[in-house]
C-alpha cells in the first residue's frame, strides 16, 4: 500500500517538464561568459595542486566547527549571529579587479528578477573573490528577521563589508573551506567567536518571535513630567504566556506584556454615559510589592452599542493553510473556532473565505451568514499544505472585502496564522503600508495566531496595530470563545479610533513615576496632538487598563538624588493634584480627535490595590523585573485571591492556577 | 572526444580554467539540474530561475570542488542549499521589487502554472515537510540510494531510511484523506 504510494511519488516525480530550449542557452551562454570573466580577472590561482598533497588540518580545523556550528545555527533558526574569524595567509599574489555588477546581470532575459538575481550571483562572485584577495576572511552569518532585513547584498562587497552583508550561510561555508584549504597555507587559526545567546525571543522556541522593547525605565518627574502611549486592546500575550506555563515552561521574560495581561481582564469600571463612547476612572492604589510607591490604575470602558442595532458586517477569513498549520492546534482548532462564531452572527451578515498557502485562492465566496451550511462547509474543506505566500492573500482578501461593503457596513478581515509569510513579497513595511491604506478605506484587520513554533509575534503585532485591529493568540476552544464570540461585538465594531493617553505628572507631588508596560506602545510626546500619527482602536465593550507606579516627593523609594544645581521644586497653584490626564480619540472615520481632560487628586489614603495590580506584579515576576523586590509569586496568588470578586467566567481563577504553576516552575 | 571524458575531471579542469570544459560540463548537466530544481521546486518558472542562479555562480564555485565527491552528487548539494537560500533571499530582496501589484500579477501567473502541474503531485509534495521533500527529490526522482542521498544531504543513511518512512506516513494520510 505504502509502497504504491511511493511508486505513484516516483512516477509522478519522473514526468518533469522539458527545459524550456531558449532559456537553456541563455542561461548557459551567461555562465560561460561569467567564467570567461572570472578567467580573465582571477586567473586560476591553483595551477597543478593534486588533490591529497594540500594542508589538510586547516580544512579538518574548519570543517570541525563548522559542523559544530550548523545544529547551533540550525537550532536557532534565524535570528543567531555568528561571527568566525580565519586568518590565512596567502601563498599566491593577489590579481585582478573587483568584477563590475553588470558582468552577471547583462544576460537576464527576465526583467522582473533581474535585480535581485544579480545581486545574487554577484555576492556569489564577489565573496569568493575576497576570499582569495584578502588575507583575513571573516564571514558573518546572520540572518536577520525581515524586519531587519539589508538590502547590502546590492552593493559592492568590500572585505569589511562583508561582515555586514550576512548573505552567506553556514551550509556555504563548506564551499568556501574548502577554497581556503585549496588556496592557503595557513599561519594562524583563531579560534570562532563564541556563539552570542540567542536574540531574546528566541528562547522559548526556536521560531517564536517576539515584538522587542526594552521595559520602561523610571522617569524623574522634573526632568520628564509627561508620558504617551497608545492604547492597546491586545490579549496575545497572556494567551502565550498560559501556554507556555501549562506546558511546563517559564515564558521568555520578553514574550511578557504587562499590558495585554492586564487587559485580558475585566474590570469593575463605571459605563460611560451620554454620548461618550468611553469613560475613565483613575484611582490611586497601594502597591502591592512597594510599600513607599503608589499604583495610579487608568481604567478606559468602552461604550457597548445596542447589539440589535448593530450595522451588517462583513467578515473576511483569510486563513493560513501552509503544511505547518497542519496541526490539531493550529487548522484544527482555527475551524472550530470559526464555527463557534458563526451562530452570532446575523443574516445580513456576509462572510467571504480566503486561503493562503503556496498562492492564495478564495475558498468560499462571499456568503450571507444564513447559509451556514455552506460556510460550515467550506471551512471543513479548509486542508494545510505548502509555504506561506501571505502577501498575496492579504490582497485578495482585502479585495474580497471592497466587494462586499455596502454603505454602513462594518468589513473587517480577519487572518488566522500560525507564523510568517515566508514566500514572495513582502518586507513588513510594504505590508504595513498596504494594510494602513486600507484601514483608511474602512475596512480593518484583525490577527489571530495559532500554534507554537513559528509564531512570529512582532509581526502579528504590527500588523495588527496598523490595521487598527486586536492582536489575540488562541490557544485553547474557550479562548477562541472568549475572543471570538463573547466579545464578537467588540472586536469587530471599533467605537473609536487612535486613542492616546498623555499623563502629566506634578512635579512637586510626584517625584518619580514609571508606567507598567506599553513598551511597544510608546508615542513620543508631540505625538499626542498629532492626529496622523496612528494609535490603538477601542471596541464596543472593550476596557482598557492603564498603571503607573508613582514614588511621591520625599518618599524613601526614590531611586534618583535630586540634583545639586538643579532648580528645586516649586509647589505651585495646582499642587493638590497628583497629575492630570489627557485622552484624545476619534469617532471612527473622523479626521479630527476629540480631547477628555481629567485631573488626578493626590490622595494622602490611597486604596487597597485591585486584581489588576496582582496581574501587573504577576507579569513583572516574569519578566524578572527589579521592581518587586522581595514581593514574589506567593504574594502575587494571595493578592490575586483577595481581589477574585465575582469571576463569572473563572478568568481569573485560572490566572491563579497560572501563579501556582510559575511558582512551582520558578523554583 | 572530450564527451567521454568524466564529470570529475572535466569539473577540474574548468575548476583550474579550461573554459571548453567548463561549457562541456553545464551542457551535459542543464537537464539533470533542471529536472533536479523542477523537483525540488515544483515550477517550471522557480526551476528555470534557480538553474540559472546556479549557473551564474558556477565558475565561481566549482574552484571549491576537490573531486573527492561525484561532481553530481555536489551540485545536487550546491543546488538544495541555493535553493533554501533563494526562498529566504526573497524575503529580503522584497524591497527591491517593483511593487505590490506587479508581485500580484506574477502571482497569478504562478497560480495558472501549478494548476497546470499534476495536481496529485503538488498536494503530495505540499503535505510534506521541506526535509522531506528534498530527501524525496533526492531518492525518488534522481534515483540515488539511500547512501548517495546520505552524502548529498550529509546526513547518516539510518536518517535518510527514516525520512523515507515518514514520507510513507503521510503519503498514507494523504490517500486515506482522500479516501483511496
Amino acid at each position: 500500500m505504502s509502497d504504491d504510494d511511493l511508486k505513484k511519488l516516483t512516477e509522478a516525480l519522473k514526468a518533469t517538464p522539458a527545459p524550456d530550449p531558449a532559456r537553456k542557452e541563455t542561461t548557459l551562454r551567461m555562465a560561460e561568459e561569467n567564467f570567461a570573466r572570472l578567467q580573465e580577472r582571477d586567473p586560476v590561482m591553483r595551477p597543478s595542486q593534486q588533490p591529497g598533497t594540500r594542508p589538510g588540518f586547516l580544512k579538518g580545523l574548519a570543517m570541525t566547527f563548522l559542523n559544530n556550528l550548523r545544529p547551533a545555527l540550525l537550532a536557532t533558526s534565524s535570528l543567531v549571529i555568528v561571527g568566525i574569524g580565519v586568518v590565512l595567509v596567502q601563498n599566491s599574489a593577489p590579481t585582478g579587479p573587483v568584477v563590475e555588477p553588470a558582468v552577471v546581470g547583462e544576460n537576464l532575459s527576465r526583467v522582473t528578477t533581474e535585480a535581485s538575481k544579480a545581486a545574487q550571483a554577484e555576492v556569489a562572485m564577489e565573496v569568493d573573490d575576497v576570499d582569495r584577495r584578502e588575507e583575513t576572511l571573516s564571514i558573518a552569518d546572520a540572518e536577520a528577521p525581515m524586519e531587519l532585513s539589508e538590502e547590502a547584498p546590492l552593493r559592492r562587497l568590500e572585505q569589511r563589508s562583508l561582515q555586514a552583508t550576512a548573505t552567506n550561510r553556514a551550509r556555504d561555508l563548506d564551499a568556501v573551506a574548502g577554497a581556503v584549504s585549496n588556496e592557503f597555507a595557513p599561519q594562524a587559526l583563531i579560534a570562532p567567536a563564541p556563539v552570542p545567546d540567542p536574540v531574546p525571543g528566541q528562547r522559548i522556541e526556536q521560531r517564536d518571535r517576539f515584538a522587542e522593547a526594552d521595559i520602561a525605565a523610571v522617569k524623574i518627574t522634573s526632568e520628564e513630567p509627561v508620558s504617551t502611549f497608545s492604547i492597546d486592546v491586545d490579549t496575545a500575550s497572556y494567551a502565550w504566556v498560559r501556554r507556555s506555563l501549562e506546558s511546563g515552561q517559564l515564558p521568555a521574560p520578553e514574550a511578557v506584556r504587562i499590558e495585554e495581561m492586564v487587559n485580558y481582564f475585566s474590570y469593575d469600571y463605571p459605563a460611560p454615559t451620554g454620548d461618550a463612547p468611553f469613560s475613565t476612572q483613575v484611582r490611586v492604589t497601594e502597591t502591592p510589592w512597594n510599600t513607599d510607591t503608589q499604583l495610579v490604575e487608568i481604567g478606559i470602558q468602552g461604550t457597548l452599542p445596542e447589539i440589535a442595532d448593530r450595522p451588517p458586517l462583513n467578515l473576511v477569513f483569510l486563513i493560513d493553510t501552509s503544511g505547518s498549520m497542519q496541526s490539531p492546534d493550529k487548522l484544527q482548532l482555527l475551524i472550530q473556532s470559526f464555527r463557534l462564531m458563526l451562530p452570532e452572527l446575523r443574516d445580513e451578515d456576509q462572510v467571504a473565505i480566503v486561503t493562503y498557502a503556496g498562492t492564495s485562492g478564495i475558498a468560499l465566496r462571499p456568503t450571507p451568514a444564513s447559509e451556514r451550511a455552506v460556510i460550515t462547509a467550506a471551512l471543513e474543506r479548509l486542508q494545510a499544505g505548502g509555504s506561506t505566500a501571505g502577501a498575496a492573500g492579504l490582497r485578495d482578501a482585502y479585495a474580497l472585502a471592497a466587494q462586499m461593503a455596502e454603505d454602513g457596513d462594518v468589513s473587517r478581515v480577519l487572518l488566522a496564522t500560525d507564523g510568517d509569510f515566508n514566500v514572495g513579497l513582502s518586507s513588513i513595511d510594504e505590508m504595513t503600508r498596504f494594510i494602513e491604506e486600507k484601514r483608511e478605506g474602512g475596512t480593518y484587520l484583525s490577527i489571530l495566531g495559532f500554534g507554537r513554533g513559528n509564531l512570529n509575534d512582532a509581526l502579528m503585532q504590527t500588523l495588527a496595530q496598523n490595521g487598527n485591529g486586536q492582536a489575540a493568540y488562541i490557544d485553547t476552544l474557550s479562548e477562541a470563545r472568549k475572543v471570538l464570540v463573547d466579545q464578537l461585538s467588540g472586536a469587530l465594531f471599533p467605537i473609536a479610533q487612535d486613542v492616546k493617553i498623555q499623563m502629566e505628572f506634578n512635579p512637586s507631588v510626584i517625584a518619580e513615576y514609571r508606567l507598567i508596560g506599553y513598551e511597544t506602545r510608546a508615542l513620543n510626546r508631540e505625538d499626542f496632538n498629532n492626529d496622523r500619527v496612528d494609535a490603538g482602536e477601542i471596541g464596543a465593550g472593550h476596557q482598557v487598563t492603564a498603571l503607573y507606579e508613582v514614588t511621591p516627593v520625599g518618599s524613601p523609594a526614590l531611586l534618583n538624588d535630586p540634583l545639586r544645581y538643579g532648580e528645586p521644586v516649586v509647589a505651585n497653584a495646582a499642587s493638590d493634584e497628583l497629575g492630570f490626564l489627557r485622552l484624545r480619540y476619534k469617532v471612527p472615520g473622523a479626521t479630527t480627535s476629540q480631547l477628555i481632560e481629567t485631573p488626578i487628586a493626590a490622595t494622602e489614603t490611597p486604596a487597597a490595590p485591585g486584581f489588576a495590580a496582582a496581574i501587573a506584579g504577576f507579569g513583572q515576576l516574569l519578566q524578572g523585573s527589579d521592581y518587586n523586590g522581595s514581593w514574589s509569586f506567593g504574594d502575587a496568588i494571595a493578592l490575586a485571591n483577595a481581589t477574585r470578586g465575582e469571576d463569572r467566567f473563572g478568568y481569573r481563577n485560572e490566572a491563579i492556577s497560572l501563579m501556582r504553576l510559575a511558582e512551582s516552575l520558578s523554583k | 572526444m572530450r564527451m567521454r571524458t568524466s564529470d570529475e575531471a572535466l569539473a577540474l579542469a574548468a575548476a583550474s580554467g579550461d573554459g571548453e570544459a567548463f561549457g562541456l560540463l553545464i551542457r551535459r548537466h542543464y537537464d539533470l539540474m533542471f529536472r533536479f530544481a523542477w523537483r525540488l521546486t515544483g515550477s517550471r518558472h522557480e526551476a528555470e530561475d534557480l538553474c540559472h542562479d546556479i549557473c551564474a555562480a558556477l565558475p565561481v564555485k566549482l574552484r571549491s570542488f576537490r573531486g573527492d565527491a561525484k561532481f553530481t552528487t555536489w551540485v545536487y548539494r550546491v543546488m538544495m542549499n541555493a535553493n533554501t537560500d533563494r526562498a529566504r533571499k526573497a524575503q529580503r530582496r522584497a524591497k527591491a521589487r517593483a511593487s505590490w501589484g506587479e508581485d500580484f500579477k506574477r502571482r497569478e501567473a504562478e497560480a495558472e502554472e501549478a494548476r497546470e502541474a499534476q495536481d496529485w503531485l503538488t498536494r503530495a509534495m505540499t503535505t510534506l515537510p521541506e526535509e522531506l521533500r528534498d530527501t524525496v527529490a533526492l531518492t525518488l526522482g534522481e534515483d540515488l540510494t539511500q547512501a548517495e542521498a546520505a552524502k548529498v544531504l550529509g546526513l547518516s543513511e539510518g536518517t535518510i531510511a527514516w525520512r523515507m518512512s515518514e514520507v510513507k506516513k503521510h503519503l498514507r494520510a494523504l490517500a486515506e484523506k482522500e479516501g483511496i
